[in-house]
């Protein structure tokens, strides 16, 4: 579980993230939701550790991530996966050596361990005879689906995805969304998506954080999402816009 | 952002590539990757830079030596003067301090819009989520290539630089090659190779570390890893001439 405690994050005089206190819960998929500008790529790379609050906790299973020391943050951050807005696939590595990366860095797998374990992140992400092309030979989708079977090559905890689905057809952005849901149940991992595709949210949505103007607005279930709209005008304006 | 929190910056980016490499393996690798590139692949254009830079050194200092300067009339100038000033300025001046130019314009571009490409397309922020000190596993390989590396280059610049003399000075029949020869070996000091290569590894580890540095603090798109390109290659130019002078008066 991650838990965010009074986090707050500036940017010089623009107060981005407002005293946010929100819960992200194992074995679901934890959907921030809301407007462009509204603070949800800060307060997701701020939970990854790509920013620094400026006040406030982020807590995994209780251990404040941002003042652990050197060493055990980077132990916890191999427990973390991420796939970015852009994919941030490495561009000189084929598809197999990308998903391998992590294994090869941080297991004492040999060759054929590594390249069994590649093949069934691969397989996972239904991705087949792509191994040898390199990022740019390949689709969007396609692209996405290489930074998901990377990000959960090495056995992790956590996996945040920073829009899944931007640049990507409606079909295939269900088969993205299909995907982080299954693995989420099947890993049991706590996944934080960040999204501003309301479809996402109907189709694998279970625990929703809404944001706006860098506030937490509403927390809740997806079945609490339509009383709520009845007394919070943003939500409602949020959900309304996207459809 | 003014001089001293850049360096400052700098300061706190050098602590943080020499820490230990995650995965040796890896590093070996990536080492041996990025000594291909820096150094094979910029064997040709050091190649005949030195020759070209070489012949028309010669060449000018015998057109100089052979006007009348109104000191003295030019046949009481030795010849050998020639491939003595040739030698001289080849081991201290151009093989260093040229060829590092040109390799700053060559590598330093190259690194800096390879690394700021990845910064801008998330490549760093995916190493940081890893675990992965971003900054050595992508700096430190390209650091310690071109260390090993430019020093390489800049002995093979000096003999180049030689040789292209000799090829002037036999062409143009300007002098013998005996007088040439002569002139290169009455002019040669020692300890001029001591600051050759002090000169070799302070200016490559400026060409690498600085241009890693620009290449890791680009911001924003395409346009601005062009722009760390391009000031990458400007502040080690500057960078170079400065510690040029200082190793200068420092070892001379």
């Amino acid at each position: 579980m991650i838990q965010l405690v009074d986090l707050n994050k500036f940017y010089g005089d623009k107060h981005v993230l407002r005293n946010i206190n929100a819960n992200f819960y194992p074995g679901v998929a934890n959907l921030v939701i809301g407007a462009s500008g509204g603070g949800k790529s800060v307060l997701v790379k701020t939970m990854v550790g790509l920013e620094t609050p400026t006040s406030g906790q982020v807590l995994f299973e209780e251990q404040d991530y941002h003042n652990l020391e050197y060493d055990k943050q980077q132990a916890l951050r191999r427990e973390i996966g991420m796939l970015f807005q852009g994919t941030a696939l490495f561009d000189s590595l084929t598809v197999e050596q990308n998903v391998e990366f992590p294994l090869l860095m941080f297991s004492e797998m040999s060759k054929e361990e590594r390249m069994e374990r590649v093949n069934l992140c691969l397989s996972k992400v239904n991705l087949h005879n792509a191994n040898q092309k390199v990022p740019s030979e390949i689709s969007g989708g396609m692209k996405k689906r290489v930074g998901i079977a990377r990000a959960i090559a090495l056995p992790i905890k956590y996996l945040f995805c920073d829009e899944p689905n931007s640049g990507l057809d409606p079909l295939t952005s269900r088969v993205i969304d299909n995907l982080l849901h299954d693995i989420t149940k099947e890993f049991g991992i706590t996944t934080i998506i960040n999204s501003h595709d309301m479809k996402t949210v109907k189709d694998i949505g279970e625990h929703i954080v809404f944001m706006h103007q860098g506030q937490k607005w509403w927390e809740g279930s997806k079945e609490e999402l339509p009383e709520a709209q009845k007394s919070n005008p943003e939500l409602n304006a949020f959900v309304k816009a996207s459809f | 952002m003014n001089l001293f929190s850049e360096i400052g910056r700098y300061i706190i980016f050098m602590k943080y590539v020499f820490k230990r490499p995650e995965r040796g393996r890896v590093f070996w690798s990536m080492l041996t990757r990025e000594m291909n590139l820096i150094g094979i692949e910029s064997l040709v254009v050091v190649i005949l830079i030195a020759l070209i830079t070489g012949a028309v050194t010669t060449v000018q200092t015998a057109s100089q030596l052979a006007s009348d300067s109104g000191v003295l009339p030019p046949s009481l100038f030795p010849m050998e003067i020639v491939g003595s000033v040739v030698g001289s300025s080849s081991i201290l001046e151009i093989a260093p301090t040229i060829t590092c130019l040109v390799l700053a314009g060559k590598i330093g571009a190259n690194i800096a819009s390879e690394i700021g490409n990845m910064r801008v397309s998330e490549q760093i922020d995916a190493y940081e989520v890893m675990g992965i000190n971003s900054i050595g596993f992508v700096s430190l390989p390209k650091i310690l290539a071109g260390v090993i590396m430019i020093p390489c280059l800049i002995l093979v610049s000096v003999f180049l630089l030689m040789v292209g003399g000799l090829i002037a000075a036999k062409l143009t029949g300007i002098m013998t090659m005996d007088q040439y020869v002569t002139g290169l070996r009455s002019s040669f000091v020692p300890h001029y190779v001591n600051v050759l290569m002090v000169k070799g590894y302070i200016f490559s580890f400026i060409i690498t570390s600085m241009s890693a540095f620009q290449g890791y603090y680009t911001k924003g798109g395409a346009l601005e890893v062009g722009e760390a390109g391009t000031k990458a290659v400007t502040r080690i130019c500057v960078t170079i001439l400065a510690f040029d002078l200082i190793i200068a008066k420092l070892l001379l």
